[in-house]
């Protein structure tokens, strides 16, 4: 990975970001190293179990980050700028107009005391010269354009009286009534109704096409990836594990912690007796393996996996830490090499006396992926 | 009329008949919920009464050893269905019969050894968890409840037994609900769910909390279980993709209707009724074929006060003026399913 370049032309430039949390048992290092880049007018999604450590990036781009939680390490540029060590007040300006975050639960951005409409109009005025005439008409065409039916008598409504899935269509039109250059989107469609979801995940869509603005989308849901975003990151305990293009990484992925998920997501129309299933769970921030985090859940780890850490390398159009990539060509079909890796496998195996509990998601990995 | 079209509809699968008796028969099930003002207001305001038909008028088959789903958006009346269907609510009208017997209108004594025999699994275990019990003593309270074993050694027995079986130690029976994980913690109460040797298991979103990747352990232990102890699921879960994975037949509600069901691969590939052909439509595509799809149009309105006829006919690109004065009856499709449309009953879609 390009980590020492700065990455021209990028509107968000993340550079081996490192965040830590003291403890009295220590620290905690909660992301690792973390280094992702975004074009003007792109959409990148970011996978991975809950607890990988999508939202601490996101918070730590729009400089959101608690303490005791600190960056320990790297540089985040967004538009050529360095932003991570921006006094608090510079970077408070910049998140309300030039960076805009939503998140899951609409209620928590929203201020239940004051209307929909005030809420818009207030930040509208605060990052514009716009008269208040200006801006409440500028307030009512941003709910139009999230889809709110009757915006001239709703916008006088209070977030109570709206329904769950209008509400967070009311963040979104907060999040972008400025038109941002950057939004960092966390999950902001689960625990939606799919109809809700797809009105929202194509507004997301206009709004990037129309303003040019880019977009982290941060979602569990890969049928919303697969349909919304231009790059993919996945992320495991605190790391990037594999970014790339979108249909790369969802139809050919190349690390085993991608393959895995993907195969574990019900697909419409495909009949499998068993879902591809990774055993066990993610490492506390205490207990992160050495050597690849992933390997105790890796039915390819070998001994080197437990020891060395392994680094990104260019892999087809995208990149993937993963050791079996190592002196791979990087133009290999990743269903062959997987195929050919597992019988590999086997006998290294047998031959490092490694324990049997990996077994069944391995076969159902060489079944099903 | 209902009835014939149930009756040829299941003509299509006589074949399986015999083997699988329906272990749930729900007819034209409904239940109300009292929404009104205080009386007090009633009388100063004016307000009438107020009525939410949160399940009205619903009809399903489950047979044993199969799965059925239910989906729709929120708000529909899934869950007010499931629990309706274990006995949690009693219906303001319409029949329940597990296993050829109306459970509505036997006493408490009577139905408690219906009781142990269903059971439910909900979004959210540590809620129905008491935080201060142990594992085993959660999972052996049916066990109690139920008075099923004697002794304290058989009961431990049993509970290190069904530990093993959701894919835990017997040894994390001695823990406390706060020390597992959320999937971890949706295994104690399946469990839990199996400790009465129940034959029906309502799951409403068993895995609506967890990962995609928990998810996908939940759901292969689920079916495990299914076939070795051959249980009766009902699913309910807001994401298709998974109730359509786990279902063998699956129904969609819109307002408190079953607006149509079918066996899932046949809704999946031929959905009939305009609702299930949004639903579907709004799944995003993982095939990423860039399909341009119809917006979805509207919200669901509110079930104090639905529309007029068919309940959809706002939101239904093929409404006409029958739709909005007429309710539509249900009717048997040729894949083996039921639809309620009249769009479908005149050949017009
Ligand atoms: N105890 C109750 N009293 C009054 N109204 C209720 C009650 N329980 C449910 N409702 C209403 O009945 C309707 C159906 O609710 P239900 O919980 O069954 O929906 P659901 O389909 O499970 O939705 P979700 O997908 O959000 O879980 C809703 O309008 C709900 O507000
Ligand atoms: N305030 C905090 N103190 C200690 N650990 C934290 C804190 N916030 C987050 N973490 C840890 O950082 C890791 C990443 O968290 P998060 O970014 O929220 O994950 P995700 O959004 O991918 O689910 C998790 O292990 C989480 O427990
Ligand atoms: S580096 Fe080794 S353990 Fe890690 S994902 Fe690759 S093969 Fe598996
Ligand atoms: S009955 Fe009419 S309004 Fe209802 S779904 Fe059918 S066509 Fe649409
Ligand atoms: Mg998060
Ligand atoms: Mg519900």
């Amino acid at each position: 990975m390009n980590n020492n370049k700065t990455n021209s032309g990028a509107l968000l430039d993340v550079k081996g970001l490192r965040i830590e949390f003291p403890t009295r048992r220590g620290t905690l290092t909660a992301i690792d190293g973390v280094s992702l880049s975004l074009k003007a007018g792109e959409i990148l999604g970011v996978v991975g179990e809950s607890g990988a450590g999508k939202s601490l990036t996101g918070t730590a781009i729009t400089g959101l980050l608690e303490r005791p939680g600190r960056i320990a390490g790297g540089e985040i540029h967004f538009n050529g700028q360095r932003i991570d060590n921006l006094p608090s007040e510079a970077m408070r300006k910049l998140r309300g107009k030039q960076i805009g975050s939503i998140f899951q639960d609409p209620l928590t951005s929203l201020n239940p005391l004051f209307s929909v409409g005030r809420q818009l109009i207030e930040t509208i005025r605060t990052h514009t010269d716009l008269t208040p005439r200006q801006a409440r008409a500028r307030a009512i065409e941003m709910l139009t354009q999230v889809g709110i039916p009757a915006p001239e008598q709703r916008i006088d409504q209070y977030p109570h009286q709206f329904s769950g899935g209008m509400r967070q269509r009311v963040v979104i039109a907060l999040a972008l009534c400025v038109n941002p250059k950057l939004v960092i989107a966390d999950e902001p469609t689960t625990a939606l109704d799919v109809s809700v979801q797809a009105q929202i995940i194509d507004l997301l869509k206009t709004l990037c096409r129309e303003h040019g603005s880019a977009v982290m989308l941060v979602t569990h849901d890969m049928g919303v990836i697969a349909e919304t975003c231009d790059r993919v990151a996945v992320m495991y305990a605190g790391r990037l594990v594999e970014i790339g293009p979108v249909q790369e990484v969802v139809k050919h992925a190349r690390h085993p912690y991608t393959r895995g998920l993907m195969g574990s997501i019900p697909k419409l129309g495909e009949e499998v007796e068993h879902l591809v299933q990774i055993d066990g769970a993610m490492p506390r921030l205490s207990h992160i393996p050495q050597g690849c985090a992933f390997n105790p859940r890796c039915p390819y780890a070998t001994a080197r996996c437990r020891e060395e850490k392994p680094e990104f390398a260019n892999v087809g159009q995208g990149e993937v830490a993963c050791w079996l990539w190592d002196g791979v060509d990087p133009a290999t079909d990743p269903d062959r090499l997987f195929s050919n890796v597992t019988l590999a496998q086997r006998a290294r195996q047998q031959a490092d006396g490694v324990g049997s509990a990996p077994k069944k998601s391995m076969q159902a990995c060489e079944q099903e992926v | 009329m209902m009835n014939a079209n149930v009756a040829q509809g299941r003509m299509a699968t006589a074949t399986d008949e015999a083997a699988a008796e329906p272990i749930l028969r729900v007819r034209n099930l409904k239940r109300h919920f009292d929404v009104s003002p205080p009386w007090l207001n009633r009388v100063l305001e004016r307000k009438p009464r107020q009525f939410l038909r949160a399940v009205d008028g619903i009809d399903f088959e489950i047979k044993k050893g199969e799965t059925f789903g239910l989906v729709g958006e929120s708000g529909c009346g899934k869950s007010t269905a499931a629990r309706l269907a274990v006995g949690l609510y009693a219906p303001s009208s319409g029949s329940i019969e597990f296993e050829g017997v109306d459970i509505g209108p036997l006493s408490r004594k009577q139905m408690a050894p219906l009781r142990s025999r269903m059971q439910m699994i909900f979004q959210d275990p540590y809620a129905s968890f008491n935080p201060r019990w142990r594992v085993s003593k959660i999972i052996a309270e049916p066990i109690r409840v139920f008075g099923l074993l004697k002794t304290a050694a058989e009961v431990d027995a049993r509970v290190a037994e069904l530990l093993t079986q959701v894919g835990l130690m017997p040894v994390d029976g001695d823990k406390y609900p706060h020390e597992f994980s959320g999937g971890q913690r949706q295994r104690i109460s399946i469990a839990r769910a199996l400790a009465s040797n129940p034959d029906f298991i309502v799951c409403d979103e068993p895995t609506s909390a967890l990962d995609v990747s928990v998810q996908a352990q939940i759901l292969n232990l689920m079916r495990d279980l299914q076939r070795q102890y051959r249980l009766t699921y009902m699913f309910i879960s807001h994401d298709l993709a998974v109730v359509f994975h786990i279902s063998d037949r699956v129904g969609v509600m819109y307002l408190g209707a079953m607006v149509e069901q079918a066996p899932s691969a046949e809704l999946l590939r031929n959905p009939r009724h305009p609702y299930t052909r949004m639903l579907l439509d709004a799944i995003p595509d993982l095939d990423m074929s860039g399909r341009a799809r119809t917006p979805v149009s509207g919200e669901v309105p509110s079930p104090i006060s639905p529309p007029s006829g068919c309940t959809f006919h706002p939101r239904c690109p093929h409404a006409n003026a029958r739709c909005t004065s007429e309710r539509p009856a249900t009717i048997a499709t040729d894949g083996g399913g039921q639809v309620a449309c009249h769009a479908v009953e005149e050949g017009r879609i």
